[in-house]
């Protein structure tokens, strides 16, 4: 059964973003994800940074302060091993989920 | 994570908040750049930023809170945000940590002595098996024979040891005085498994029937101070009574005999019992003052009932084999230590329980309006916290940190109490001439009683804001601002305030009934005038035999007699009435009984022998007839003089009575010449019983107390006897007091009841103040401004009483008159622990209203001062 929460889908698209960045910060992630969803998905930062932390917690990211382009102290994050593995699992039934609900609206 | 890192940041925390709050900041700088960057003005830039990040504060405690140490954390972080508001409301946390340290700590007070008295057993090894029997009377006396016997027919018992009581004077070298003694058989400490700490102790095989055995095995506490830890003691020859008898060992430190209240100085083994009590003929079947209590361990796998029924069977064949001297009723096991004290000690504890659990359910009421006030004082506050995003969860969790902080140092603080208490009990010696002590220290179970109370009741009142934290609507709070208005209608809080103040009142109650009852006690009439001088001396303590007491009794009632001021004097053997509690019952058989056996007894009244001048002396009137002579000894006729009760009870009237004759156990004929008033004999709350007094010159003992009437001052009196008898037998030793304050032996119980209802009494009376100041001043406070209204509107001084205090005073009248009806049906069950103690008193009433409505007084004064003082411009200019 696919995991279609919320919570789920925002995991997926930061590690999704991580794995196409390679490193980046959260307000990296925000401007990202408007971006890449061409603004059709905005991401809450108060939503953002418990997400973040929760996924540093289950080891999928891992985080370092660094220096921006524009020399701003900035915590960036990129995915560990398990973390591909975790996107990789959630790119499946994210899959899974639209095929489902497609055939669901397809139905007659 | 690893526990040890969330411990780390437990301390750390300021750190993991400073990186969180770094990453957000830096988080907005970035935005605000790129704003600045698509050309906003600073503080637009500024501004957009902070409205697309939204509330900083909501988000960084969602942060933290998916952080790591999460439980830890968040809990530590509610210690200090709970001690910091507990800071900023000094009053209520002062007024919530006195409640529930004066109720823990009577609660604490109460389980010491529960634990001491009744949970814990003897200090001797496997004392769970160990089990004391009741055989007889009910009180667990019996005779020495019946003893032997029921050791040795019984199959229930791995070894069944008996023991008694010496009073007895001691004389090492020059040093000379009065120790208590237990008088034990030869197998006592076999049985206990208690090993010596130093010497040996005697066995079963050292008896070889009467006064073989002289040896004394010294308690360790005894050894330590007469003897000041003296080594060599051992092998060493002191005289007690005059007798010579061999110290042969020392008992270990912790073992204090067998009995909870009386620690021993020493025991002997009881064959020689005879050379240190007065004519005390052990092997006298019918003589049940020779065992106070038989005790044993029970074989294994024998069950309590099993051994009943066998001691049972034991009893039948004594009752059946020797008719005449032993009456059976039903053996019982009890647990040993307080033998007969059990029962009563067992029903007051029980009171007591139930009164301080009063006392601590009060108190969680006292607590748990005080928090409701609390809670409504801050609910702006949490409505914002609410409105902000905070959870209801965390909110609530907030709640109960503050709530387990108050009954934590609450518990500490009543328990430090309570241990004090009960270390200052364990160690009072409320009898300075009686080895009585009080086995409370606490130990490690009421330390964890005591937690174990606070926790729970700090959950407990910590329940009641809950429902207001629950149902608050955060934005109706905020809109209405401070002013939120009272609802008028019955609330919770009100509810639990007549809760406890009716609790308070019983308890008002209760401890003024005890009071009266004391009171009455202390003034009752017991038979005898309580300012009559009794002299104990015990001949036999200087050696004397049974025939040259006599005479030196005669010689030292004769000399006191001569003593200026001195009316009257007279002998009664062993105790006089009221003395210890002892006191001894004869069974009597009516004129016509021929078959003197048990089942014939007409009464078994109390029995004194008494010489000539003894009612003259003690102050007991005679209501008929004439009292003793010197002539009546063993060549004249057997007389006695009975107690009004006794004539009433045998002969029908205190007149029919005179002249009349019954019989006694041995059968001797005996015709009354006198009728005595009746008197308290065992005990002050005792039903009236039967007492008859015979001449103490047709049974002479060697032990006694001599009574003294005189006007002259006490202090001046026992010096000139004291002189008086030196001058007769310098080797005598002789104690003078009055018949009062040797009455406070007998006194204790009540008077330690009265004492402790008293203390349970201020308690409710001082959380009942402490319950109505918070409802008076929190309504008082939470009104000022419409007080200010009402005063600049014209309102006088009354009305603005009536409307600040009016449903506090009603509050009070509802619960106290609630509280006074439980209280008069409480005190019923006071009745068995306090004389004469009787709800149906105008005074008591009318005293419990007055104490209520004084509370009531003292509890809102403070507030009806300030809803009075009210400055209406002053507080419009604050609004």
């Amino acid at each position: 059964m696919a995991r279609n929460d919320f919570q789920g889908s925002l995991d997926l698209l930061v590690l999704k973003t991580l794995s196409q960045r390679g490193e980046l910060h959260g307000y990296g992630i925000v401007l990202h994800i408007q971006r890449a969803s061409e603004e059709l998905l905005r991401v809450e930062e108060g939503s953002l940074y418990p997400a973040l932390h929760r996924m540093e917690q289950s080891k999928w990211i891992s985080s370092e302060w660094t220096l921006t382009e524009t020399n701003r102290r900035a915590k960036y994050y990129k995915l560990t091993a398990a973390g591909r593995k975790e996107l990789q699992d959630a790119e499946e039934s994210f899959e899974q989920l639209v095929k489902g609900i497609r055939a669901m609206l397809q139905y007659a | 994570m690893s526990l040890v890192r969330r411990i780390t940041n437990l301390f750390s925390r300021s750190r993991v908040d400073r990186e969180i709050d770094a990453e957000l900041q830096s988080h907005l700088d970035l935005r605000i750049d790129d704003n600045l960057a698509a050309g906003m003005t600073a503080v637009e830039a500024r501004r957009d930023a902070l409205v697309r990040f939204g509330n900083p504060t909501a988000t960084r405690e969602r942060v933290a809170s998916a952080d790591v140490a999460l439980g830890l954390e968040s809990i530590w972080s509610d210690v200090r945000y709970s001690a910091r508001q507990l800071r900023r409301s000094p009053g209520f946390a002062l007024t919530a940590v006195l409640t529930l340290a004066f109720a823990i700590g009577a609660n604490a007070v109460v389980f010491g002595i529960l634990n001491g008295l009744i949970l814990r057993p003897l200090n001797v090894p496997q004392a769970e098996s160990l089990y004391g029997s009741e055989y007889g009377d009910g009180a667990g006396w019996q005779s020495y024979p019946n003893y032997v016997d029921l050791r040795d027919r019984n199959h229930s018992f791995e070894g069944l040891a008996a023991f008694n009581f010496a009073f007895v004077a001691v004389q090492t070298g020059k040093d000379l005085s009065v120790s208590t003694g237990f008088a034990t058989s030869g197998n006592y400490f076999d049985v206990l498994r208690i090993q010596p700490y130093l010497g040996r102790v005697f066995h079963g095989s050292d008896e070889h029937g009467p006064d073989s055995a002289p040896y004394v095995v010294l308690s360790y506490s005894y050894w330590h101070s007469r003897f000041q830890d003296d080594r060599g003691v051992i092998g060493r020859v002191v005289r007690l009574n005059q007798h010579p008898f061999t110290i042969i060992g020392v008992a270990p430190q912790g073992f204090q005999g067998t009995l909870l209240f009386i620690s021993p100085d020493f025991f002997v083994p009881i064959v020689n019992q005879a050379q240190l009590a007065a004519d005390f003929d052990l092997n006298a079947r019918a003589n049940n003052a020779g065992i106070f209590e038989v005790l044993g361990h029970l074989k294994p796998g024998v069950t309590p009932a099993q051994a009943v029924a066998d001691m049972n069977s034991v009893g039948a064949y004594l009752q059946k084999t020797y008719p005449k001297e032993s009456v059976h009723k039903s053996s019982t096991l009890s647990r040993t230590g307080l033998t007969s004290f059990r029962r009563p000690a067992k029903g007051f504890i029980a009171g007591l329980m139930l009164l301080s659990g009063l006392i601590l359910l009060a108190a969680c009421a006292n607590l748990g309006s005080l928090f409701a006030a609390h809670a409504a004082d801050h609910s702006r506050e949490v409505a914002l916290r609410l409105a902000l995003g905070s959870s209801r969860r965390r909110i609530l969790q907030q709640l109960f940190t503050e709530a387990m902080i108050i009954s934590l140092v609450g518990g500490a603080a009543g328990l430090l109490g309570s241990a004090f208490l009960l270390r200052r009990l364990s160690t009072w010696q409320p009898f300075s001439d009686a080895p009585i002590h009080l086995p409370v220290t606490p130990d490690a179970t009421v330390y964890a009683v005591a937690v174990a109370l606070a926790v729970v009741s700090g959950l407990l009142f910590a329940i009641v804001p809950v429902r207001q934290v629950l149902r608050a609507n955060p934005y109706e709070i905020v809109k209405a601002g401070s002013n939120v208005r009272l609802g008028r209608k019955v609330t919770v809080r009100d509810m639990l305030l007549v809760v406890q103040i009716a609790i308070c009142a019983v308890l008002v109650t209760s401890s003024m009934v005890a009071l009266r009852g004391l009171v009455r006690t202390l003034h009752s009439n017991l038979g005898f005038d309580r300012n009559t001088m009794l002299v104990g001396a015990n001949l036999a303590m200087a050696g004397y035999s049974v025939d040259r007491a006599t005479a030196m009794q005669r010689r030292m009632i004769d000399a006191i007699e001569t003593i200026p001021g001195v009316e009257r004097a007279g002998l009664v053997n062993n105790y006089a009435p009221l003395i210890y509690g002892a006191g001894t019952r004869a069974n009597v058989f009516k004129d016509a009984t021929t078959e003197l056996s048990q089942s014939n007894v007409a009464a078994m009244p109390y029995r004194y022998d008494i010489s000539p001048g003894y009612f003259e002396a003690a102050g007991t009137s005679l209501l008929a007839g004439r009292s003793f002579r010197w002539n009546d000894d063993m060549n004249a006729p057997a007389v006695v003089v009975v107690n009004r009760e006794f004539a009433g009870k045998m002969f029908g009237s205190v007149t029919s009575a005179v002249g009349r004759y019954y019989k006694l156990q041995d059968g001797t004929r005996v015709q009354i010449v006198g009728v005595v008033e009746d008197g308290k004999y065992l005990s002050v709350t005792e039903e009236q019983e039967p007492a008859m007094f015979l001449p103490s010159l047709r049974t002479p003992s060697s032990a006694g107390y001599i009574a003294v009437r005189s006007r002259r001052d006490t202090q001046e009196l026992a010096g000139a006897i004291r002189s008086k008898v030196r001058e007769l037998d310098a080797g005598l030793p002789v104690d003078t007091n009055t018949w009062n304050s040797m009455l406070s032996v007998v006194m204790f119980p009540s008077r330690v009841a009265t004492l402790s209802l008293g203390v349970l009494g201020m308690m409710g009376a001082l959380l009942s103040i402490t319950g109505i100041f918070g409802m008076a001043a929190y309504s008082v406070s939470k009104r000022l401004r419409e007080f200010g209204i009402r005063v600049a509107l014209g309102a006088r001084r009354m009305q603005v009483l009536r409307a600040a205090l009016g449903r506090a005073v009603k509050l009070l009248a509802c619960g106290s008159a609630v509280g006074l009806i439980f209280g008069v049906l409480a005190s019923r069950v006071l009745a068995f622990i306090v004389y004469q103690a009787t709800p149906r008193d105008p005074l008591v009433l009318a005293g419990v209203v007055l104490a209520m409505a004084m509370l009531g007084l003292v509890a809102t004064w403070i507030p009806a001062q300030r809803a009075l003082s009210v400055d209406p411009m002053r507080l419009l200019r604050e609004e």
